[in-house]
């Protein structure tokens, strides 16, 4: 155990006397929060390609009328597990559970999370939740098949008999475990272990972010937790809480799921949004425009995102339209104000576009478009008219595509060098963004099509007189465009493994949060030293001295900034 | 200090709005209760915060002016490595999965997350590592 006596500006560290663990057991007993964050990396992405792979698999299926290709039970395992993991196992944890391990407490000039032990039982919680999941495949039943919802009573033992589903629920009362762990861990090292200087608004808006979705995880995944215990309950212990035969109400599952549900949509995008946040200003050599905005845009986005749960069950007739509406109407507003702000931080800068700044630009045209299809559907009457359509699948694969691929992977782009010490290579990134950008479009705009003209779904096959086999082979195309696109990420991180380039301390140049103040990857407890925090932007003050040189830019508005 | 309790107050503040408003709107019992706890969750953890910023000194990390040398001191033990988590989500897997394979699973995990609970704390007491 260290006790870390001295905080600057040099770290003091004694002479190890016992002998360090290697190898695998140095592994699996690290607490240190980058080791557990490369682990959450890695883990998450590799739940990504399976997912991926599966969502392939099924759109081969779509590709036909009256379709051979898979069974019907297989098919709805695969898009369940598809679903499940791509929620729970790879969009949450890769930015809760990679980045926000990897760079908040760097961010904040922290020696590592507050409670590294309880860190490292979050990983490993969610790993082992993970495999749990997946393990449902090699069951005589196979592997949950209800949806990633789980609605009820579809999901009650009658329906759902057999040992995937239970194995699904026990997953994601771990892998929920997991989240509240470390949104614990995330609010208490930035409220308790900042830097001196560091003030709660000079942290970066990554920071704040993760912040915010520490806090809905506290608010959203107890919910989603007793829910699951009161399911499992149902189906084995004889408990009638979703049952009408006992006098239990299926739509009870609804309200609980969806109060979890859509906050959980914010907990995949918040922080891709503060990884945006962070991208735009580097490659714009401008300081961040509206700080202050961005942070109330994010609190407010929270707030709303828990009081819109029931905009999913318009269709069940007995939930409050008008207010659920309302309030799903509203979240447009700060998000059009991140958006402004986003803008403004991009305005008069000098732009430069390497694959990061990209895959932040392709986030903000991608999010843009499936946010305002959302704002469609927040109207009850469309609302009513597409509900369970192909509509509504392209409207949240766009969002999330958005946040948790473009954002995500830019973050992965921008951050690899700190986190590995070497560089991804631009070229293949560049061909990686591209291909995976028109993919994109191409496999979602005829998903929008098909949807308004009613495929409802969750449907194995379809029947070839209704006109919808010409638009699922173009989306099929487009699916496999993007996953040709992953081919070349892999490939970029097999070359930067191969053939390693060092990135150095700062390889953005224009890096303006403290972890570009330390080596790549960062030493032990983070820092040598620290630079005097004075803004929100520490090192480009170290780099570049107050005030910065970009102090003649102008702000949107006509006002100089800074 | 008094930035992360204004958060959190703010937190049960604007979920006491909406469940007013919901209330009211809707009498609908599952989501009353849900708005009502998280409320509450806010308002516990930002009743804190800000009681204790209430009084007690800005902390380095609160003022803006704070030279990194105001931090010197121990800033807090840190843990090197320790098997003990490994062992405990392991253990905890296996409770798990004792719910659908059978206690004899729940058993072997339950003395798993047993160990590591005691390991844990007692690697705490002696400060040391494990």
């Amino acid at each position: 155990m260290t006790i870390l006596d001295e905080r600057a500006p040099v770290a003091h560290h004694p002479p190890e006397e016992r002998k360090e663990p290697w190898g695998v057991y140095k592994w699996l007993t690290s607490t240190d929060h980058k080791v557990i964050g490369k682990s959450y990396l890695i883990t998450s992405v590799l739940f990504f390609l399976m997912a991926g792979i599966m969502a392939l698999l099924f759109r081969v299926q779509l590709t036909s009328p009256d379709n051979g290709f898979l069974s019907q039970s297989t098919y709805n395992e695969l898009f369940t597990m598809h679903g499940s993991m791509m929620m729970y196992l790879f969009a949450g944890p890769f930015a809760f559970g990679g980045f926000a391990n990897a760079i908040v407490p760097i961010q904040v000039g922290a020696p590592d999370m507050a409670f590294p032990r309880l860190n490292a039982l979050s990983y490993w919680i969610y790993a082992a939740g993970g495999f749990i999941m997946l393990s449902g495949f090699i069951t005589a039943g196979g592997a949950a098949d209800f949806g990633w919802v789980a609605y009820a009573p579809l999901s009650n033992a009658v329906n759902s008999p057999g040992a995937g589903a239970d194995l699904w629920i026990i997953a994601l009362v771990l892998t929920g475990f997991s989240a509240i762990f470390t949104g614990v861990n995330i609010i208490t090292t930035v409220f308790y272990l900042r830097a001196p200087g560091m003030t709660m608004f000079r942290i970066p808006i990554f920071t704040w972010n993760m912040v915010v979705t520490g806090i809905l995880i506290l608010i959203a995944f107890p919910v989603l937790t007793s829910a699951l215990i009161m399911l499992f309950a149902d189906r084995h212990l004889g408990t009638h809480i979703f049952e009408v035969s006992g006098g239990g109400v299926p739509v009870l599952w609804q309200h609980l799921f969806w109060f979890f549900g859509h906050p959980e949509v914010y907990i995949l995008a918040l922080p891709y949004f503060g990884i945006v946040t962070e991208i735009l200003p580097v490659f714009s050599r401008k300081p961040v425009f509206g700080y202050k905005g961005l942070f109330f845009a994010t609190l407010l986005i929270a707030g709303l995102s828990t009081g819109v749960w029931a905009h999913h069950m318009f269709t069940t007739g007995v939930v409050l339209l008008p207010f659920f509406s309302g309030m799903s109407f509203l979240i447009a507003v700060p998000t059009g104000i991140k958006y402004f702000a986003w803008i403004g931080t991009m305005w008069r800068g000098k732009l430069t576009f390497p694959t990061p700044m990209l895959f932040a630009v392709g986030f903000l045209v991608v999010f843009l478009a499936g946010g305002l299809s959302g704002v469609l559907l927040a109207s009850p009457p469309i609302d009513f008219f597409t509900h369970d359509t192909y509509f509504v699948v392209a409207h949240f694969h766009q969002v999330l595509f958005g946040t948790a691929i473009f954002a995500g992977f830019g973050g992965l782009y921008y951050w690899f060098p700190k986190i590995t010490g070497r560089m991804l290579r631009d070229k293949l990134g560049r061909v990686h963004f591209w291909l995976l950008f028109w993919g994109f479009w191409v496999q979602t705009i005829p998903q929008y099509i098909v949807g308004l003209q009613g495929m409802p779904r969750r449907v194995p096959t379809y029947p070839a007189n209704l006109g919808w086999t010409l638009y699922n082979r173009i989306s099929t195309a487009g699916a496999f465009m993007i996953g040709l696109s992953f081919a070349f990420f892999l490939v970029n991180l097999w070359v930067s493994w191969r053939k390693p380039v060092a990135a150095g301390d700062n390889p953005w140049v224009y890096g303006q949060a403290l972890e570009w103040a330390t080596s790549s990857p960062a030493p032990h407890h983070n820092f040598h030293s620290i630079p005097p925090i004075r803004s929100e932007r520490p090192t480009w003050d170290m780099n570049f001295g107050e005030p910065p040189p970009g102090a003649d830019i102008e702000g949107p508005t006509g006002v100089t900034v800074r | 200090m008094r930035i992360e309790g204004y958060v959190m107050l703010a937190v049960a503040v604007f979920f006491g709005v909406v469940l007013a408003l919901y209330w009211f709107t809707s009498y609908e019992d599952a989501g009353g209760l849900m708005l009502l706890a998280t409320a509450a969750l806010g308002s516990l953890i930002g009743g804190y915060l800000y009681w204790w910023s209430r009084r007690m000194n800005p902390r380095p990390e609160d003022r803006p002016d704070a030279e990194l040398v105001d931090g010197a001191g121990n800033v807090g033990s840190f843990p090197d490595t320790s098997i003990w988590p490994f062992v405990l989500g392991i253990g905890l897997a296996g409770v798990g999965l004792g719910w659908v394979f059978g206690a004899w699973l729940a058993v072997m995990g339950g003395a798993m997350a047993l160990t590591a609970f005691v390991g844990v704390i007692v690697e705490s007491r002696r400060g040391g590592v494990a």
